[in-house]
This record gives C-alpha cells, sequence and structure tokens, in this order.
C-alpha cells in the first residue's frame, strides 16, 4: 500500500507544498488503490482516472507557477453521485438516471474544482438517497471496508467506504437524516452535516428540500474542516442559502486539538440511548463521555422530550418532499425511457407511467406513495401540517437544551453495521438506525459522527455524535477534535489503522 | 352535437347568473420567474432555457424581484391588501410540458388579496370584488404534429418548447360577481377590459390578448331567480378577446338554463371556446377529486415584502380609473354622454394616446367612437385589435387638417390601413386620395358645371348665393370627392358674381 494514500488531506495539501510530492502522484496512488480494492468495496459507481489526472496535472503546474488555488489545491476527492457534476455522470443510484450526464456542475462541485481538487469519481448510494445501508443502489451494494459481508451505512455509504478503505482521502456527501453520519459512525470515519443553509444546495438532486446539506465525509476532524471551508458560503443560486459566513472551523480544530474542554458543556441527550441501543455501543459512548469530563468539560443531562416523536415526523416530511422532487423523472427530457409493452401508439403518460414502473426501486416507490398520501386534499392537515408543527417543537426542545448545554452528545447510530440483507425486508427496522441523526435535520442545527471506538461483541466501529446551535459550526469542530485527540492518544492512534488492509480484495 | 340554447330572455327570466373570472397575466420582465433565462417571445424552439427553467435534477429557484414588484403593483392598483409575509407553493400534477411536474405557484397565501375594481356598464357601476392576484410561472408549449386539428387526439407525435417555461404570470381571481342579471355578459367585458387598461397603465405587461400575454377564464353558474345560492360552475378556458368574454358568458347561461329547464345537472367541467363558431365544448371533467397536493416550496423562502416598499410602490402607481376619466373629460371638453359612450365603446385609451400624438380631444372622439368602433362591431373585433394605431389615427387627423384629404376620404385611408398598405401618406399616395386643389382642373371642372346648368347659374348671378350648393355637388361628383369643397365655392362664387 503506497504511503500517500494513508496521508489525511492536511498531510498531503503540507507534503504538496512542502514539494514532496505531486497531486499526479497523489491521485495516480488513489487511482491504483480503486482499482486494487473496489472490486470488493465497490465505494465507486463512476470513476474518472481521465479526468482526475488531468486536473491533477494542471494543479501541479499551478503550483510551479507559484500559485495554488487553495490549501487543498492538488488533493484529489470523491463525489457523492446525488451532486450534478457537468461531464461527468450522476445517476443518483437509480436507474432511472441511468446514462445522464449533466450539463451542469452543483455549486459545490464547482467549489471544488476551484478550490483545484481533482475529482476521482462519483459514489455510490442509495438510490435517491433514500436508505441507511447503501443497499437501495441500483447498482449493487457497497461493502464495508471492516468487514465486507456488511453494510457501510446509508445513504452515502459509497463516500465513507472509499474514505475508510484509502480509495480517497476525501469525499462529498449529503445529510437528510444522517446519511454522512451514520455511514461516518459505522466505517470509523469522520462525517459533518453542516448547519441548513451554510452549504449551497444547488445542484444537489433533493430528496427532501428542507432536510438536505451537503457535508464533508473524511478521516479526520481537521480534513472535514479543511473541505468544509472549500465548500461553504453563501450562494445566490440556492435561496435557501445563508448570507453569514460560518465561523472559522480549522481555527476551532487547533483549539480542540489541545485536547482541553474547560469550561465546555456538554449535554447528553436522554432520549438519544437506553433502550434500543447495542451495548457496544452504549459502552463506547460512556466512555467518550469520561474522557471530556477527564479533559474539563462539564457533563450535564438533557431532556428532549419530542425527540421521540422525530422519526415519525421525518418520515411524512420527507416522502411528502420526494414524492413532489421524483414527478420530474418522466422520461420526457433525460434518462431512462421505457415504452409500455403491448400498448400501440402510447401517450405520453403511458411512456411516463413504464418508465417510472421500470426505473425506480421498491424503497423509492414506497416513499413516492406516502408521500402522495401525506399530502393528498383532507389528509394535509393531519400528517404534513401536523408533522411541520411537531417540526417546531423539536426545535424548541433543541432551544431549550441548548441553554443548558454547548454542545449536545449521543450515540450516532443505535448499532454497528449490520449484515448485508439482515434488514432489506423491514423497512422500519432500517428505518430505526437514523434515530439519533434526524433530529438535527429537523431543526437545521449542525452535526458531527467522529469515532469512538469499537464495539465489544463485533468489534465494529461507534460513532459518536455531536450537535451544536444553528450556525455554530465550529463548536462541534472544536468538541469532535478534542475527542478525537483523547481517543487517539488512549488508542495510540487513529481508529483506522486497525481496520483490515484489503490488499489483495478484490 | 350542438347545444341546446334556451332564448336569453328565457334565461333571465328564471335564472340568476354567478359570474367569476380568472385573469393570467403574463409579465413583461427581462428574466424569467425563478432563472436568468429572458422571458421574450420569439426564440427558436428550447434555446431560452438553463437547467432550472428545464427542471434538470438538481436545479434550483431563486425568485425574480422584478416580477414581486409587478405583482404588488397590480394588487396595489386593485386596491387589494399586500400580505407581509407569502410563500410559494407546489401545485404538483403530470403534463409533459411542465419541466417538474409541479408548477411554482402560490396557494392559501398569495401575495394580494381581498381587492375591488368598479367597472361601468351602460351608465351603471359595477363593484368586482377581488379574492387574491398571486404569482406563478407559465408551462412550456406543445405542438401537436400530425393529424388534422393540431390537438394531441390523433396527433403522430408532440413535441415541446420549454422557452415559455418559467415565464412570470400573475393570476387575478375575482369573487363571485352576483346581481348582474342581464348585464352579466357586459360586466365580465368590461371587467376584463378596465382589467387590461390598468395593466397597460401599470407597464408590467404587453397585455395584448391576441399574444397570450391576457388569458381570460371564465366560470359561470346560474341559480333559480331570487334563491341567492350558486350553481354548480363551468370554467371557459382561455377565452381572448373582450368580445369573447361577453360571448362566452352569455352562451354558457343560454347553455346552462337549458340543462337545468330539462331536469339535468351542470358538470362541473373546463370548456373550450370556439371563436369562429361562438360555442363552448366539454373539456377535461373537474371535480373535487382534483387534487393537486399544494405544499410550501421548500427551496424558496417566504417573499416579505417591507411595508416602506410598498408604500414607495403605491407612489408610483397611475391615476385610479374614475378620477382619470372625470379628469380626461374636463380636459377634452367632452359632454356626459359623449364620454359615456366613449367608455362604453372602450376607447378611451386609444383616444388618449391620439390626442397625445397631436389629434384634438373632438377629432380623436369622432374617429375612434363612430368610424373605427363601428368597423370593429362588423368585423367582429375589438377595436384596439382592428390593425390602426393611435398614432395612425394623428397622422390621418394631420391630413385632413392640412386640407390633403377630407374625412369621406380620410375614411377610404382607414380601409387602406386596415389592409395593411402602409402608413397614411403612403396609402394616399398609391390609391390617389388627394384633394384636388389646383385652379386649373378645378376651374375647368366648374366651367362645365356651370355650362351643365345654366338656370342655376343665373340664380346665382341674381344674388341667390345659396345656390352655389347645387353647382359645388356637381363638381364634387365630376371629381369622386376629392375636390377642395372651401376652393370650388371660391370659384364658382368669382366666376357668377
Amino acid at each position: 500500500m503506497s504511503d500517500l494514500i494513508r496521508k489525511t488531506a492536511a498531510q498531503l495539501a503540507d507534503a504538496l507544498a512542502a514539494g514532496e510530492t505531486t497531486s499526479v502522484e497523489i491521485t495516480q496512488a488513489h487511482l491504483d488503490r480503486i482499482g486494487q480494492v473496489d472490486g470488493a468495496v465497490h465505494a465507486f459507481l463512476h470513476v474518472d482516472a481521465e479526468g482526475a489526472l488531468a486536473q491533477a496535472a494542471e494543479s501541479d503546474a499551478r503550483r510551479a507557477a507559484g500559485g495554488p488555488s487553495s490549501a487543498l489545491d492538488g488533493v484529489p476527492i470523491a463525489v457523492k453521485d446525488v451532486l450534478a457534476t457537468e461531464g461527468l455522470p450522476t445517476t443518483c443510484g437509480s436507474k432511472i438516471l441511468e446514462g445522464w450526464v449533466p450539463p451542469y456542475d452543483a455549486t459545490v462541485v464547482r467549489r471544488l474544482r476551484d478550490a483545484g481538487m481533482p475529482i476521482l469519481g462519483k459514489t455510490n448510494m442509495d438510490e435517491f438517497a433514500m436508505g441507511s445501508s447503501t443497499e437501495h443502489s441500483a447498482y449493487g451494494p457497497t461493502h464495508n471496508p471492516w468487514d465486507l459481508d456488511r453494510i457501510p451505512g446509508g445513504s452515502g455509504g459509497g463516500s465513507a467506504a472509499a474514505v475508510a478503505a484509502f480509495e480517497a482521502p476525501l469525499a462529498l456527501g449529503t445529510d437528510t437524516g444522517g446519511s454522512i453520519r451514520q455511514p461516518g459512525a459505522v466505517t470509523g470515519t469522520v462525517g459533518v452535516k453542516p448547519t441548513y443553509g451554510s452549504v449551497s444546495r444547488y445542484g444537489l438532486v433533493a430528496l427532501a428540500n428542507s432536510l438536505d446539506q451537503v457535508g464533508p465525509v473524511t478521516r479526520t476532524v481537521m480534513d472535514a474542516a479543511l473541505l468544509h471551508e472549500v465548500i461553504g458560503g453563501h450562494d445566490p443560486r440556492d435561496s435557501t442559502s445563508i448570507t453569514q459566513s460560518v465561523p472559522d472551523l480549522t481555527d476551532a480544530v487547533r483549539r480542540g486539538a489541545t485536547g482541553d474542554l474547560t469550561g465546555v458543556r456538554v449535554g447528553v441527550v436522554k432520549e438519544l440511548g437506553g433502550e434500543g441501543y447495542q451495548d457496544g455501543v452504549q459502552a463506547r459512548f460512556q466512555e467518550a463521555v469520561d474522557l471530556m469530563v477527564g479533559a474539563g468539560a462539564e457533563v450535564v443531562e438533557v431532556s428532549c422530550p419530542t425527540f421521540v416523536h422525530a422519526l415519525a415526523t421525518y418520515y411524512l416530511i420527507l416522502p411528502a418532499e420526494a414524492s413532489s422532487n421524483l414527478a420530474k423523472f418522466d422520461a420526457m427530457r433525460y434518462g431512462l425511457r421505457v415504452l409500455p409493452e403491448g400498448v400501440q401508439s402510447p401517450s405520453a403518460e403511458d411512456v411516463m407511467r413504464a418508465t417510472r414502473d421500470a426505473g425506480f426501486g421498491d424503497e423509492v416507490k414506497r416513499r413516492i406513495i406516502l408521500g402522495t398520501y401525506a399530502l393528498s386534499s383532507g389528509y394535509y392537515d393531519a400528517y404534513y401540517g401536523q408533522a411541520q408543527k411537531v417540526r417546531t417543537l423539536i426545535s424548541r426542545d433543541f432551544d431549550a437544551a441548548f441553554e443548558k448545554a454547548d454542545v449536545l452528545i449521543s450515540p450516532t447510530a443505535p448499532t454497528t453495521a449490520f449484515k448485508l440483507g439482515e434488514k432489506l425486508d423491514d423497512p422500519i427496522a432500517m428505518y430505526l438506525n437514523d434515530l439519533a441523526t434526524i433530529p438535527a435535520n429537523l431543526s437545521g442545527v449542525p452535526g458531527i459522527s467522529v469515532p469512538g471506538g469499537l464495539a465489544d461483541e463485533d468489534g465494529l466501529p461507534v460513532g459518536v455524535q455531536i450537535l451544536a446551535p444553528t450556525m455554530a459550526d465550529d463548536r462541534v469542530y472544536r468538541v469532535g477534535a478534542a475527542l478525537e485527540t483523547l481517543l487517539a492518544d488512549q488508542w495510540g492512534g487513529p481508529l483506522l489503522d486497525r481496520a483490515p488492509s484489503l490488499n489483495g480484495a478484490s | 352535437m350542438t347545444d341546446t340554447l334556451v332564448p336569453w330572455d328565457d334565461v333571465l327570466a328564471a335564472y340568476d347568473p354567478a359570474l367569476g373570472l380568472e385573469v393570467h397575466v403574463e409579465l413583461n420582465t427581462h428574466t424569467k420567474m425563478f432563472c436568468g433565462c429572458p422571458a421574450v417571445f420569439g426564440g427558436e424552439p428550447n434555446t431560452q432555457v438553463c437547467p432550472t427553467c428545464l427542471g434538470l435534477p438538481g436545479a434550483m429557484p431563486v425568485v425574480n424581484g422584478k416580477a414581486v414588484e409587478s405583482a404588488i403593483r397590480i394588487g396595489l392598483a386593485l386596491n387589494c391588501e399586500i400580505a407581509e409575509w407569502c410563500r410559494f407553493a407546489r401545485k404538483n400534477y403530470f403534463y409533459p410540458d411542465m419541466p417538474k411536474n409541479f408548477q411554482t405557484s402560490q396557494y392559501d397565501e398569495p401575495i394580494c388579496f381581498e381587492g375591488w375594481i368598479d367597472v361601468e356598464v351602460e351608465g351603471e357601476t359595477f363593484r368586482v370584488e377581488i379574492e387574491r392576484a398571486h404569482m406563478e410561472e407559465d408551462t412550456g408549449k406543445s405542438l401537436h404534429v400530425g393529424g388534422a386539428t393540431g390537438r394531441i387526439h390523433g396527433a403522430d407525435y408532440s413535441l415541446v418548447d420549454y422557452n415559455r417555461a418559467g415565464i412570470p404570470l400573475i393570476e387575478i381571481v375575482t369573487k363571485p360577481i352576483m346581481g348582474a342579471g342581464a348585464k352579466a355578459p357586459a360586466v365580465a367585458r368590461a371587467y376584463v377590459s378596465q382589467l387590461r387598461h390598468l395593466i397597460v397603465a401599470l407597464g408590467v405587461s404587453e397585455a395584448r390578448m391576441d399574444q397570450g400575454n391576457l388569458r381570460a377564464d371564465v366560470n359561470l353558474s346560474l341559480a333559480p331567480q331570487g334563491t341567492g345560492g350558486l350553481g354548480t360552475r363551468t370554467e371557459t378556458k382561455n377565452v381572448n378577446s373582450f368580445r369573447s368574454v361577453e360571448r362566452a358568458v352569455r352562451y354558457e347561461m343560454q347553455r346552462h338554463a337549458a340543462v337545468l329547464d330539462a331536469g339535468g345537472s351542470i358538470f362541473q367541467e373546463t370548456r373550450h371556446w370556439h371563436e369562429d363558431t361562438g360555442v363552448t365544448t366539454a373539456g377535461r371533467a373537474k371535480s373535487d377529486a382534483d387534487d393537486y397536493r399544494y405544499f410550501p416550496e421548500p427551496d424558496l423562502v417566504p417573499v416579505a415584502p417591507s411595508r416602506e416598499w410598498v408604500e414607495e410602490l403605491r407612489g408610483t402607481l397611475p391615476e385610479n380609473p374614475v378620477e382619470r376619466r372625470a379628469r380626461l373629460q374636463a380636459d377634452w371638453g367632452y359632454t356626459d354622454l359623449e364620454m359615456r359612450d366613449v367608455v362604453a365603446s372602450g376607447v378611451l385609451v386609444p383616444i388618449e394616446e391620439t390626442v397625445a400624438a397631436g389629434a384634438s380631444p373632438q377629432a380623436a372622439r369622432k374617429w375612434w367612437s363612430s368610424e373605427l368602433a363601428r368597423r370593429a362591431n362588423d368585423a367582429g373585433v375589438d377595436v384596439v385589435d382592428l390593425g390602426v394605431s393611435p398614432a395612425q389615427v394623428a397622422a390621418v387627423q394631420t391630413l385632413v387638417d392640412a386640407g390633403t384629404v377630407n374625412d369621406k376620404l380620410a375614411r377610404q385611408v382607414f380601409d387602406g390601413l386596415i389592409a395593411g398598405e402602409g402608413t397614411p401618406e403612403e396609402i394616399v399616395a398609391a390609391r390617389g386620395l388627394a384633394v384636388v386643389s389646383d385652379d386649373g382642373a378645378l376651374g375647368a371642372a366648374v366651367d362645365a358645371a356651370i355650362a351643365a346648368n345654366p338656370d342655376v347659374a343665373d340664380k346665382i348671378r341674381d344674388g341667390k348665393v345659396a345656390a352655389a350648393g347645387a353647382l359645388i355637388g356637381a363638381v364634387m361628383k365630376e371629381m369622386r370627392g376629392q375636390a377642395d369643397a372651401a376652393r370650388v365655392r371660391e370659384l364658382v362664387l368669382e366666376k357668377l358674381t
């Protein structure tokens, strides 16, 4: 295994700045690793070796001329297939978009290009980001690098697995109910869901517009902060984009990395733990809390009683918005077109019906039906309207909790990675995996998942989630970096050092 | 199948009509409602499109501030309340010319609500209450190829042009207009006509009905007379001239009455208006089962116009129509009867523009109120669609004032203008319409007339100057009306006295 792929993005940036390596070398090393292990992991739906190497060569030329575009100029990245990339296929893990090549870049993708970051390819995901295991991808599941028989989380299992398997130093994910944080937890990586509106959604193929947020998928908290600073900031193309900028994140990481949490009030959310949470998850979480106390944090228990309704609320709002968003996939302008069998001169409506029937998977159809029902006349007030009210109450619970604590913490996911196929026939069991991550999306607050160690019973990674008030993203980075430092000191190195090498895996 | 119609007087004897109008106004903003594409007509198909108005995956909308401004100004001119806070909503339904398969519109939170305008019909004022005016985007346009009718039925295939998709629309909806009785058709017409004048005065739309910038849907229901209730309504879509609005209301009243008289029920449905035959035909059944699953557009933030801005926009409004009419009547010196006639025939704005182009108020009224209004009526078109512009009317009057043509010849100039033969000057030249005032030509004609009418000539020689009219008439006839009558008179008197 090349040394280059084991380095963090921050280390690669330093090595590039010091002239110790080139972007082409780094990019080629990652492409080689993809070639070596992705047959087994299946993190990528599309690899753009030629494009990535060309961008790497441009980066090297820029640097030689003395003008790198950004701190991460030349550091390659993988992009979740739900983000529009000009000239690169974008399928959202769905058959209905097979072969579609967008004529434009998502704003975050444009910012990666402007920062000089070569794009390695597009990562696998649950179809239209609906799922917690990546098993709902129409192109086959991604495998967890810790145990190839297990799920890598979802919907962004591809991005998390790519980073965990050292196929990419960085990746972009999107988080609607935990799709960045939960894969981070089960693959032993770092995932951040920024404050809603602080990273542009333009070019993100919407699952649920009021919940979606793009964020970093990395191996360290510092790498997440570096990437977050590249993609964040106001975008006039996204009306929900916040005009003020988030506080300095890399500075927050440096402060946190001292391992000192003196004076920080940490709230343990009573409702996000206990019953339904695996023993090994609870044990690692308690250790993290104890470490933080040892580092000077003041730990308090807080109660957010409405969080118990978060899952039900989420599964009304998300399908409602999704059912409308997905209406555009009608075979008229792009993507799949299926002609109905046995119909003479089919009408446009016949073609729409046949295409949507053939192009969408079961989970997508399930949520379209749920959403259509929730928005129907006569049911709107009882379902969608009521869910919006509960959403307000959840935000109030957050407000009250943040009066008592600077950050809130919980396990990221109730379990470690489960076996592929284990929950595929039980949608509710699958939905329950997002229990702890969903409240943040409903209220828009930022959250991070950092590796918390391995569960005793199965030796698989556990994630610790840290949440902060809206626009206080710096707090999740400071506390996340502190916990990362404290744990690394205890382990004597990063958690991923203990993951299987996957050499010869393919 | 032809509909059975009840004679007009019988409809009125048995039923009270309730009228409702929904008018879509296409704004003349430079760019579309939610993206930066040009909002102009005439481009090659699908050249004025982008990821947003094509509904490409991932693209997002951004509200056009100018369209919001136009919506507020329309609302203020209609005496509406302007919402302090309102949202866009998605209206979900599948249609191939709708890029996202939902229309971004407004639902229960329109930007303008609770307004009114007064319209005048035969000297009586009706107050039309406005329920709401809201913002939305237009759809693309389907072109059905093959088949005989250009309609989707029987077509070989269809093409869609998305240039129009996303052009800003304001939909203005009235409350039910009750109690208009026999005047219901005229009230409908007067409302749409006045609304158009207002839109033109605001400068927010081209407001050409023939080009679809202003599209009217007519809702109509009948209730048994005196019950004060509301019957089942039909919605006649895309009635695209003032005259058609009037005719469609009348037709639907007569058709509804026939159905109800026969003991039948009116189906709640949309109906198509056929301009050529003057009838409506059944369209899509529109029942309460139509469910658009409206919900607030999550990609847009609420629109919250500040009160300061609203007041600033109020300051930019044109004069209110009642005050404006009073001012114009005083300026122009029209009698009440003349003014009422002008308003009723829908020529107030053309007269104003003709006066602005240099004609006298009396001359402008003479041409628009009698000559052109009559021609429009004969041709079955709205006078503004006749093909004669206010500037041309002023130019014709300039020719009359200069003695180049007389009123009679001017009518022939209008023939030429309607036929599209060029400018008034070109038509005068091409048709040889100029008045002859050359003494040589006129003198010869006068001599001939004197020779042909010796008795008349003698009377004039005896001092009966009034008899000159007969000789002048003979000369005019001889010269096919193109003689300068005043000069002929002078010549006759010079030669005989």
